[in-house]
């Protein structure tokens, strides 16, 4: 994974100072709250609903174990001893005090990791297949590319007061892990039939109010050219968003606006002025980058026999573990959706066991998968039993990746002053509905996602099932949604009909499920089955 | 009634004007229905408050329950986590919220 | 009116900036103000009639002017480039890579602050409108 060389470090270092500064002259008075909002914002905290909310960036979502124990000092010595893993990849911690900010951004940078621009007007955490390096479908590590944006995008003087937030996924492959489609800037890098490699770009997805499929604007954008045309794109949002209504600023609106081929149009034109200025770094910059993300030294010939006469841990190596492209080895999946739980939290003790899980058993590298969970992304399957175990004990051990119980869910009202309803107790009541049915294993393939209000967090417009909780004069009300779909065959979902309360919503998503294990042909999923069969036969079991 | 709420500034916990001082503990508020908007310049211009705002109230017990659902979650805490709450031992704290 | 910061050796444009529209219209003035809404490229054909550009930051949240000053950077202008209105230290540093040399706040700002602001950022990771080279020219020589 990339190390800071000295120039990125100063850079980190430089910006807690201006951190620091900015804190003081707002402790001291002399910036009111609006002058220090968008400031600190830039520095991902936010004043939440509790307190002092800060989103530490895990940029496309690869961290160390040094990194992971560094999390989890901070959740100690700071905060409640516990973090939050987000839908962008990166950490959430709740209690924060503004005094603290900036030596928590000092610890931070001592481990080469920051707040930098996880929240605020400006391009956010770049996020990437969260299997990048690992998964045998790719055709490169998407992880370069995604470093060599994050620099370009770190403190950039002229998009740094955005019409609104821009959020960048890169993946490389045609599995779409990222659900590209659904950011500001999607990115696949693709091979052309002469074998070289660029880069599609999509631009104007998004989800929150108005939830849109990205368009291609451009299938190949050869990669000494992947900065001048990132350029290009945001330069254009930036004239042109709409800065008059703040739910219609996003580049989605303006890319839907004024038409995919006429947004396209100005890119272009745009991209070949700014191939005159300069912008882009020599491709050897990306090689440098390149260099850190080679592979590990595998051993060769690894084992590839697993014992599975324990049937516990046949399950989870079955559910929780996905091919590898190195003979001998799997991705291995941390659930942080222990039945009941909530959803993407970690304890600080836990957060040391995964980091020296990984130190011990993936090279030392970990993943935050976009659905709040964990990767270790190289493990032998020779270790997945003593790896298992020590999951198991720590209760990380849910073997229910992708299941109805691997529930994603934004934090909601008991954490969130934009949200109108809560959705982590929807989602405990949901797994522990379905862990006591027993039905988990039959219901097989089954995203669920919620989010707590209509900024979608949760990302319930990509759910085969979604949840969007909403305030029905003054009470919490939750609207079904179905056949939403993230990956390469990006759908989104429609509502059922009227909502349901808090326990109704419970009934509506075990019944939607019967209906599919009623309807279902063989090797259908729900998703599946919902788009051969329509909304109908949902409707009429919900509402007769 | 109404309540002054906010945050305060250093160390972002929530809180509620006592009519002299602000405290986390919403049992203190007191009703200043009239001179919210003096209250709350004064004491934002003195930075003991953060983002002062009013909310309405009904008295419950004794104590102000704020009307809207969101202020009783920002009086108390995470329902889901009660041990993070300002009544960890209070079993029926949730009703109170929700 | 809080102090303007200059940062040009030359004589400062002694009578006010017109509008874009007014600037396209008549052949005599020679410093005009930008809005956010203006499109810098209209005054493309006509920068060397110009000796003074002002950027209009009625919010500073609203970064067109970003946009608008490097523009006009990028086709060659070299006149004075003024940022005004809500200009605060903290965009400083941002606002002198987009290609201002100018600022004029509508609140004074603290000299110390402003000295600060500028030294602030010791390597750059892009190209922009100023003469710093980014990390990646120095890393590759």
């Amino acid at each position: 994974m990339y190390k800071y060389d000295s120039y990125d470090q100063r850079q980190v270092d430089a910006r807690v100072e201006e951190f620091r500064d900015q804190a003081r002259r707002r402790l001291e008075g002399k910036l009111t709250e609006d002058q220090f909002k968008p400031l600190r914002l830039m520095n991902g905290l936010y004043l939440q609903l509790h307190a002092y909310m800060l989103r530490v960036a895990i940029p496309y979502g690869t961290l160390d174990s040094r990194q992971m124990h560094a999390l989890a000092d901070i959740a100690d010595r700071y905060d409640r001893g516990y973090g939050h893993f987000t839908t962008r990849q990166n950490i959430q911690y709740n209690w924060i005090r503004l005094e603290d900010a900036a030596d928590i951004l000092a610890d931070l940078a001592k481990v080469e990791m920051h707040a930098i621009q996880t929240s605020g007007n400006c391009i956010r955490n770049i996020s990437a297949d969260h299997f990048a390096g690992a998964a045998a479908d790719e055709v490169a590590d998407p992880r370069p590319y995604a470093e060599l944006l994050r620099q370009w995008s770190s403190f950039h003087p002229e998009f740094s007061y955005l019409p609104r937030k821009f959020k960048i996924a890169v993946i490389a492959s045609e599995t779409d892990r990222a659900a590209m489609r659904l950011h500001d800037i999607g990115i696949q890098i693709v091979q052309n039939d002469a074998g070289e490699l660029g880069a599609a770009f999509y631009v104007g997805g998004g989800m929150g109010r108005t939830p849109m499929i990205a368009p291609c604007i451009n299938p190949f954008v050869p990669l000494d050219r992947l900065v001048t045309y990132a350029e290009a794109c945001l330069r254009v949002y930036n004239r042109h968003g709409r800065r008059d209504n703040k739910y219609k600023a996003r580049i989605k609106i303006l890319v839907h606006e004024l038409g995919a081929e006429e947004y396209t149009r100005q890119v272009e034109a745009e991209f070949a002025h700014l191939l005159d200025q300069g912008v882009e770094p020599p491709l050897a910059e990306l090689e440098r980058i390149r260099g850190y993300f080679e592979d590990p030294l595998f051993e060769t010939g690894a084992p590839e026999a697993i014992d599975r006469s324990d049937p516990d841990f046949a399950l989870w190596v079955d559910r929780n573990t996905v091919p590898h492209k190195e003979a001998g080895y799997v991705a291995a999946v941390i659930s942080l959706k222990p039945v009941g739980g909530i959803p993407g939290d970690a304890t600080a003790e836990q957060m040391r066991l995964m980091a020296d899980l990984a130190k011990d058993y993936s090279f030392d590298e970990l993943r935050v998968m976009h659905t709040q969970n964990i990767v270790l992304p190289h493990v032998r399957k020779a270790d997945l039993h003593a790896l298992w175990t020590a999951l198991e004990e720590a209760g990380l051990g849910s073997p229910n990746l992708d299941t109805v119980e691997d529930i994603i869910a934004c934090p909601g009202l008991d954490y969130c002053s934009l949200a109108n309803a809560r959705s982590i107790p929807i989602a405990q009541k949901i797994s522990e509905r379905f862990a006591a049915t027993g039905k988990t294993a039959t219901l097989g393939q089954l995203k669920l996602k919620i989010s707590g209000c209509i900024n979608a967090c949760g990302h319930h417009h990509a759910g085969h099932i979604g949840i969007l909780g909403v305030d029905r004069k003054g009470v919490e009300n939750y609207q079904l949604l179905l056949g939403g779909s993230e990956a390469e065959d990006v759908s989104l979902a429609k509502i059922t009909g009227p909502g349901f309360d808090e326990n109704g919503i419970v009934d509506a998503v075990e019944t939607v499920t019967t209906v599919y294990e009623r309807e279902r042909h063989e090797g259908e999923r729900f998703l599946d089955t919902y788009r051969r069969i329509g909304m109908n036969p949902f409707k009429e079991a919900l509402y007769g | 009634m109404r309540l002054l709420t906010g945050n305060d500034l250093k160390t972002g916990a929530v809180t509620w004007w006592t009519g002299s001082d602000w405290s986390i503990h919403i049992e203190d508020a007191v009703d200043i229905s009239g001179s919210e908007d003096e209250i709350a310049r004064r004491e934002e211009a003195a930075r003991r408050v953060n983002v002062p705002y009013a909310v309405d109230a009904e008295m419950q017990d004794g104590t102000p329950r704020p009307s809207h659902i969101k202020e009783r979650f920002r009086a108390l805490g995470p329902t889901i986590r009660p041990d993070l709450t300002l009544k960890p031992a209070d079993p029926d704290i949730g009703n109170w919220v929700i | 009116m809080a102090e303007t910061l200059r940062y040009r050796d030359d004589e400062p444009v002694d009578h006010p900036a017109v509008t874009v529209d007014s600037f396209l219209d008549q052949s005599n003035a020679s410093a005009v103000r930008i809005e956010p809404g203006d499109d810098a490229r209209e005054l493309l054909p006509h920068l060397e009639r110009l000796a003074l550009v002002e950027v209009n930051f009625p919010a500073f949240g609203d970064g067109r002017g970003y946009s608008s000053a490097r523009i006009l950077r990028e086709a060659g202008y070299d006149g004075e480039l003024r940022a005004v209105g809500d200009v605060l230290v903290d965009q400083l540093a941002y606002m002198r890579r987009c290609g201002f040399d100018a600022f004029e706040p509508d609140q004074q700002l603290d000299r110390d602050d402003v000295e600060a602001a500028f030294a602030r950022w010791p390597e750059v990771y892009q190209t922009a409108a100023d003469s710093r080279r980014p990390i990646w020219a120095k890393r590759h020589g």
